[in-house]
């Protein structure tokens, strides 16, 4: 699925990285911990976080992160989105919560990272 | 950063504690110069992870620490040397979701008790040494070429 097709389901606002958003997204993964991110991260994951301060874009960049989408309307700090911008992780952000855009996300195909894991 | 004769790279960096706004610079300068070199993405991850654990744990819980990164053409190595509480128990701070973390390193999404497991499952070689009341030292290993792993 698109990044494009993503923000229209999460009605998310592109923070940054517009030039991203024909890319693909296979497989996702949500969590605030990021030492837990940090454990089941895989290269090209879709984070979902409610963790708006600069560590998430750090560690996004660490686990090579597709893209990070901020629920409940967060956003990173400027730090975060300089970050974002230098290392080409589009970010969003959207209104819903968590535990809805995760669920929006997986209803319409996107498995979890664990299942990727387990086809592989 | 020194290259010497046998083809040996090694460089140091300061890792301040309770600084969290630089939290995880030192592990991002890591991550860059092992793209650099062009070691294998899958190591660079790997590495990168233990690192930045690694660097999160000082920030967290010491007063200072240095990382120094040596690279041979065989093998990634990371000692990271903090001076701070150190560790009572460390049979106790390996397993995961044993903590001690406060509010304000929960609040930058660290903390959980999984840094230590984290740490040891990325690396090939993973040591690690503690003096209450002086500080701790990892010593983090990852070969370069897999198969020569153990």
């Amino acid at each position: 699925m698109t990044l494009r097709k993503i923000k229209e389901i999460l009605q998310a606002e592109v923070i940054c990285g517009e030039e991203h958003l024909d890319e693909d997204v296979k497989f996702a993964g949500a969590s605030d911990l990021m030492s837990d991110v940090l454990a089941f991260g895989q290269p090209g994951i879709l984070l979902l976080t409610g963790l708006s301060n600069f560590q998430s874009v750090r560690t996004a960049n660490i686990i090579e992160a597709k893209t990070v989408v901020y629920v409940r309307g967060k956003k990173p700090d400027k730090q975060g989105i300089k970050m974002a911008i230098e290392k080409g992780i589009p970010i969003l952000s959207t209104k819903l919560m968590m535990y809805k855009a995760c669920g929006l996300l997986y209803s319409l195909g996107i498995p979890g990272v664990d299942e990727l894991q387990g086809k592989k | 950063m020194m290259m010497s004769a046998e083809n040996v790279l090694s460089q140091s960096f300061e890792i301040i504690g309770r600084d969290f706004s630089r939290a995880g610079s030192v592990s991002t300068k890591v991550k860059e110069i092992l793209q650099e070199i062009g070691i294998d993405s899958i190591i660079i991850r790997r590495a990168a992870i233990a690192a930045y654990e690694a660097e999160m744990n000082v920030v967290m819980y010491a007063n200072r620490g240095e990382l120094i990164l040596t690279i041979t053409p065989k093998k990634i190595h990371f000692k990271v040397e903090d001076k701070g509480p150190g560790i009572e128990d460390i049979e106790l701070a390996m397993q995961e979701g044993y903590s001690t973390a406060t509010d304000e390193m929960r609040e930058m999404g660290f903390g959980a008790g999984m840094g230590l497991a984290n740490i040891k499952k990325n690396a090939d070689q993973f040591e690690i040494s503690s003096t209450p009341g002086l500080g701790t030292t990892l010593d983090i290993t990852l070969y370069l070429n897999q198969a020569e792993k153990r």
